[in-house]
C-alpha cells in the first residue's frame, strides 16, 4: 500500500462549495447554492458558479471539491456533444444524465478514488419533471425537494413542512430564500451571495447573484456561547 | 483494364513501372460512380447536399445518412461505399472530441481536415489495408469563417469554394462555376444546390430513386450545423422540380 504522502488518490478535498438546495415547482425544477469556495474553512473564492445547464433539459448543482465538479462538467460536455452528433432529433433528458452522473460516481468510488461531491440533477422533458441527487460514494435517489451537504439538515425539514407541488415560481423562490437564510445563519462555510436558478420545457435560466437581507441582533446571537458549557 | 496495370494492381505498396498505385485508382472509381455530392461555400456560411440513391422502395425513407455532423460546428458529406464513409466520420467526430478535450476549443475545420486527410492517406501505405472506397467533403464554420474542403480516398485534400464528387461531378462543377457564390446567402444556396446540382444531374430515365439529402452550418443556423429545415428543403425540390419541368418544355 502507498504511503498517504505518495497517493495518487484523492484523500480529501481541498477547495469545496456548500450546500444545494432544489425543488419541484408548477413549471419545472428551481435550484439555489451560494458562490462561495472554501479552501479548508478559508472561504477562498467568492464567485465560484455551481449552477449549471446541461444540454436541453437538465440543471446541475454541485456541492464539494469544485475542481471534480469541474472534471464532471467536462465528462458532461462531452457527453451532450457527442449525443448532438447523432443528429437524430433525441437528445439526453434528465433522467438519463442523472443515471450517467450514479453510473460515474460510483465507478470511481469502487476505485477508491471518489469524486469529491454531492450532486443535484433536475430537470424537465415532455412535460416530465425530474430531480435527483447522487452522492460522492454514489448513493442516489429522486425527490420532490433534495438537499446537499447541511442543506439535508437546515433546508429539508423546512421544505418537508412547506412544500407542495404547485408552487408557483415567486412561491418557489420564496421558499429557497427562507432555506438559503437558515443555511446562511447556521452555516458556517456558507456566504451572502446566493444564486438561483430554473429549467422548465422552455430551458434552463441562471439569475444573476443577489443577497439576503439577514438581522444579526437576535439575542441567541449576542453571545453564542452562552449555555455550551465546556465550550471555548 | 489495359495491360500497364497487369501485376502491380493488386496492392497499395507496390507502384506500376510508370509509377502509379492502381489500388488507389480504383478506390477513386468506386467514388465516381456513387450518388452525387456537392458542397459550396457562401458568403455567410457551407451548404452540403447529397442525391442520396435508393436502392430499394422498401427502405424507411431518411435512413443510411450520408450527411453526418462532426461536433457542432462542421458536417461532413460521404460519396462512394457509405459504410467506409462512417468509418471516416467516426474517425473525424473522435478527433473533434479530442481537440476540444485537449485545448478546450472547437478543432478549426483546417485541422479538422488535415487530421482526415492523414487518416484516409494512412490506409493507402500498408499492404494490409485497403484505401477507403469514398470521398468526403467536409464544411465548418469557425473564427476563420466558413470553409469547405475534399478528402479524395487517395489522402489529398484542398479547400474549394465549391466542390463535387459522384457521378453527376463534371455536370455539377459546371453548373457550382456560373453561381456568384461570394453574394450567394445560404438560403439562396439550398435552392441553388437542389436546382442545378441535384435535380439537375440527376437522370431519370437512368438511376434508381434519390433522396435529397442537405444540411448546412451559417450565420441563421448560428454557426451550427444541422440538417437545412424541412420547409425549406421542400421549398427547394419544389424550385428544383419546376426549374427541370420548364427545361423539359424547351
Amino acid at each position: 500500500m502507498d504511503s498517504v504522502a505518495d497517493s495518487q488518490r484523492t484523500l480529501y478535498p481541498y477547495v469545496t462549495g456548500s450546500s444545494v438546495v432544489a425543488i419541484k415547482y408548477k413549471d419545472g425544477i428551481l435550484m439555489a447554492a451560494d458562490m462561495g469556495g472554501s479552501y479548508g474553512s478559508t472561504l477562498r473564492y467568492k464567485s465560484v458558479e455551481r449552477l449549471k445547464p446541461i444540454g436541453k433539459h437538465s440543471l446541475l448543482g454541485a456541492s464539494g471539491e469544485i475542481s471534480d465538479f469541474q472534471e464532471i462538467m467536462r465528462y458532461l460536455d462531452e457527453l451532450i456533444l457527442v449525443d448532438n452528433m447523432w443528429d437524430d432529433g433525441n437528445s439526453l433528458g434528465p433522467k438519463e444524465v442523472h443515471n450517467y452522473l450514479t453510473r460515474v460516481m460510483y465507478n470511481r468510488r469502487n476505485k477508491f478514488n471518489p469524486l469529491w461531491n454531492s450532486l443535484v440533477l433536475g430537470g424537465v422533458k415532455k412535460g416530465e419533471k425530474y430531480l435527483g441527487t447522487v452522492n460522492m460514494i454514489g448513493i442516489n435517489y429522486e425527490d420532490n425537494h433534495v438537499a446537499t451537504g447541511l442543506g439535508n439538515h437546515l433546508a429539508r425539514p423546512i421544505l418537508r413542512d412547506e412544500w407542495n407541488e404547485n408552487l408557483t415560481f415567486e412561491e418557489g423562490v420564496k421558499l429557497l430564500e427562507k432555506c438559503m437564510r437558515v443555511l446562511l445563519y447556521r452555516d458556517r462555510s456558507a456566504v451572502n451571495k446566493i444564486q438561483i436558478s430554473k429549467i422548465t420545457e422552455e430551458g434552463a435560466t441562471v439569475y444573476p447573484p443577489f443577497s439576503l437581507r439577514t438581522y444579526w441582533e437576535f439575542s441567541a446571537f449576542q453571545n453564542p456561547t452562552a449555555g455550551a458549557e465546556g465550550s471555548w | 483494364m489495359s495491360s500497364i496495370g497487369t501485376g502491380y494492381d493488386l496492392s497499395v505498396t507496390t507502384f506500376s513501372p510508370d509509377g502509379r498505385v492502381f489500388q488507389i485508382e480504383y478506390a477513386a472509381k468506386a467514388v465516381d460512380n456513387s450518388g452525387t455530392v456537392i458542397g459550396i461555400k457562401c458568403k455567410d456560411g457551407i451548404v452540403l447536399g447529397v442525391e442520396k440513391l435508393i436502392p430499394s422502395k422498401m427502405m424507411l425513407p431518411g435512413s443510411n445518412r450520408r450527411i453526418h455532423a462532426v461536433h457542432r460546428h462542421s458536417g461532413m458529406a460521404v460519396a462512394g461505399l457509405a459504410a467506409d464513409g462512417r468509418q471516416i466520420v467516426a474517425r473525424a467526430k473522435s478527433e473533434a472530441t479530442n481537440y476540444d478535450s485537449v485545448y478546450g476549443d472547437p478543432i478549426p475545420v483546417k485541422e479538422l481536415a488535415d487530421r482526415v486527410a492523414s487518416y484516409v492517406h494512412l490506409c493507402t501505405l500498408y499492404w494490409w489495408l485497403r484505401p477507403f472506397g469514398c470521398g468526403v467533403i467536409l464544411g465548418g464554420y469557425d473564427r476563420d469563417g466558413p470553409q469547405l474542403y475534399m478528402v479524395e480516398p487517395s489522402g489529398v485534400s484542398y479547400r474549394y469554394f465549391g466542390a463535387a464528387i459522384g457521378k453527376g461531378r463534371q455536370a455539377a462543377k459546371t453548373e457550382i462555376e456560373k453561381l456568384k457564390l461570394q453574394d450567394l446567402t445560404c438560403r439562396k444556396a439550398v435552392i441553388e444546390v437542389a436546382k442545378i446540382s441535384i435535380y439537375g444531374v440527376h437522370d431519370e430515365a437512368k438511376d434508381k430513386d434519390f433522396e435529397l439529402e442537405m444540411s448546412w452550418v451559417c450565420d441563421e443556423s448560428n454557426r451550427q450545423h444541422e440538417k437545412v429545415p424541412e420547409e425549406l428543403l421542400e421549398e427547394a425540390k419544389a424550385a428544383a422540380k419546376l426549374a427541370l419541368e420548364e427545361m423539359d418544355a424547351d
